[in-house]
């Protein structure tokens, strides 16, 4: 229930009781292709544009998700989802296809977060028995939305992120066999000025920082309870100011302690420059990575902190700053809590 | 106008851009230009191969070889951007494959290959120049200017 | 032969000059692109490109430089002949070649090719 200003407290800890995670050729190529339920060796997945690629994406990692669970689609209440692309349209046309009551949301990059806390929040009212919460991103989609046509000879500096191919997927329940989502904080716009949207980590630390002091101090909790604190794709250059700014602030968290998923994603030599980015990103890496890890026993109470730049390419053009915002949630492991 | 802007944040968020520009991983500008003199060298080198196997073989003049060049350094782009290896030259060399006249092929090709899901007509017609477009705006206005006060002086003022 | 010796120097720093126009200023492609072009129409203004053209060859041919420089030249040319009203319609005499050829290969690149993503 609202604790302080800006956390809820889950009392009744709702439950992931499955995940699905789809991804593209480069993350097969990345640093955890056995953490994904579905890769795909090419961009296009048969379809005729990436933007019904991006779509294909959001349905596999949904129907990968039921079916892993031992619920059948028709007992799901809610889809609740969104991504980067025009008016979210690659999530809408999933939730077509899907055929369930549908929320669209848009937060950038933090959408994954955004949809689990609300999730979370419904199923903990007992608003609903089972909820799809997920997001998905398209590298190529977002770059024709936002930046250049993909095959364009622009030079990307050091500080540009790369867009996860990808989507995921959690099935949310009152209860069953899972990983516990126990509290969330909800994060406001904070915007420092920053207006180069090829340097997201810089303009969304500040963010990063504001959700993860709040979260602390409205629980009442110190960093350490927590085995990784893990933001959503800050990238190098981020994921440093964060540290150093959360450092100044009095928060003692451990440089082993602090991970990004756009840094966990891919290798070191795939050209990706400060790291990956994108609502996937954050997404297929907690879904997939982290909450195997938390199945496999060795991590017991995460934080998710996924953090996203409200741009569009409308704001950049108008020279306006970049509006940034992040969503923390905590998941513990099922025996724990 | 970026300056008055930043002047009116806040005093944390000045604080906070100063801070975010000293931990900003630098452009490598030195590294960046010799890859840009090298590979754009490379382009205009290619080009003048091809202006002297016009000259010697189509007859053409130093003064009219220009189009030809042109022309077929395009048609070379477009099959290097429609295979896939434009951008990847492109982020090695930045303005070295930018500013040749392949940058402002790659440039329409680019934008014309990326639209064609939304139709031939407002997909690749509408997009096509949408990224080479000023080159062409302001080149034409500019040489209107420049043309005019020429005009204007050669004519009325004896130049 | 020397001919091919100075296009790459030229060509190179024409596009060194582009590359710190990017990196320094902070300009995105389209406006240091703009940039270059009404700098070729400028120095064809004082007469200062055709003796490029001459020394370097291709060097000055090949960047987008030269596009704002024929321009000027189609437009001079016609007004010679036609007064002021030739500067408006001269424009595109001598360049036709760099756009009619961008738009061709364009439609025939969309008709061919999908984006590799």
């Amino acid at each position: 229930m609202l604790t302080g200003h800006q956390t809820w407290v889950f009392n009744n800890k709702p439950v992931i009781i499955s995940t699905g995670t789809v991804g593209g050729p480069f993350e097969a190529n990345g640093n955890i292709p056995n953490d994904f339920d579905l890769l795909h060796d090419d961009m296009w997945l048969k379809q005729d544009s990436f933007e019904k690629a991006q779509q294909t994406l959001m349905e596999e990692a949904c129907q990968t998700a039921v079916k892993k669970s031992s619920i059948e689609k028709e007992q799901v209440q809610f889809f609740i989802s969104g991504d980067l692309i025009n008016q979210i349209t690659p999530t809408s046309f999933a939730a077509k296809t899907i055929g369930i009551p549908y929320f669209g949301l848009f937060n950038a990059c933090a959408t994954s977060m955004e949809s689990l806390a609300l999730s979370a929040m419904i199923i903990n009212a007992k608003g609903a028995n089972y909820i799809l919460s997920g997001t998905s991103s398209h590298n190529a989609a977002a770059e024709k939305q936002f930046r250049y046509p993909t095959e364009y000879g622009g030079q990307k500096p050091p500080t540009a992120q790369w867009t996860v191919t990808g989507a995921g997927c959690a099935l949310v329940a009152q209860d069953g066999q899972g990983p516990k989502i126990t509290s969330a904080t909800i994060g406001k716009i904070i915007d420092m000025g920053i207006t180069d949207p090829f340097n997201m980590g810089g303009a969304m630390a500040p963010a990063a920082v504001h959700t993860i002091e709040t979260h602390f101090k409205e629980r009442n909790i110190d960093p350490s309870y927590y085995d990784l604190i893990i933001t959503g794709d800050l990238g190098h250059i981020g994921r440093e100011i964060s540290l150093d700014l959360l450092k100044k602030r009095g928060l003692s968290i451990q440089e082993n302690q602090y991970v990004d998923c756009g840094l966990t994603i891919y290798r070191e030599g795939q050209p990706v420059l400060a790291g990956a980015s994108g609502p996937a990103c954050s997404a297929v890496v907690t879904y997939g990575h982290f909450l195997n890890r938390m199945k496999k026993g060795d991590l017991h109470r995460i934080l998710v902190v996924a953090t996203g730049a409200l741009h569009s390419p409308l704001s950049i053009q108008q020279n306006d700053p970049i509006p940034c915002i992040a969503h923390a949630v905590s998941i513990e492991s099922g025996s724990d809590v | 106008m970026a300056d008055k802007k930043k002047k009116n944040a806040p005093p944390d968020a000045q604080e906070y851009q100063a801070f975010q520009q000293q931990r900003e991983v630098q452009r490598p500008i030195v590294k960046n230009c010799i890859k840009a003199f090298f590979v754009g060298g490379f382009i205009c080198f290619i080009g003048q191969i091809i202006s002297t196997f016009y000259i010697y073989f189509f007859h053409f003049t130093e003064q009219t070889v220009g189009n030809p060049t042109v022309a077929t350094l395009i048609f070379i782009t477009m099959l290097f951007t429609g295979f896939g290896f434009y951008d990847r030259i492109g982020q090695f060399a930045g303005a070295g494959s930018a500013v040749p006249v392949t940058g402002f092929g790659n440039a329409v090709i680019s934008a014309a290959i990326e639209h064609r899901t939304e139709g031939f007509i407002l997909g690749v017609g509408t997009n096509m120049f949408k990224l080479a477009g000023p080159v062409i705006v302001y080149g034409v206005f500019s040489a209107f200017v420049v043309a005019l006060i020429k005009t204007i002086l050669i004519q009325w003022g004896g130049l | 032969m020397m001919i091919f010796f100075w296009a790459f120097v030229v060509g190179g720093a024409i596009c060194v000059i582009g590359q710190l126009l990017l990196d320094v200023l902070k300009l995105n492609p389209g406006q240091t692109l703009t940039i270059l072009v009404v700098s070729g129409a400028i120095l064809d203004g004082f007469g200062l490109y055709e003796p490029l053209i001459d020394f370097a060859g291709a060097g000055a041919t090949v960047p987008i430089t030269s596009f704002g420089n024929s321009l000027v030249h189609g437009a001079m040319a016609e007004a010679e002949t036609h007064g002021l009203v030739g500067v408006v319609t001269g424009m595109f005499e001598v360049t036709s070649a760099g756009i009619s050829a961008a738009i061709i290969f364009g439609v025939i690149g969309a008709l061919i090719f999908k984006p590799k993503g």
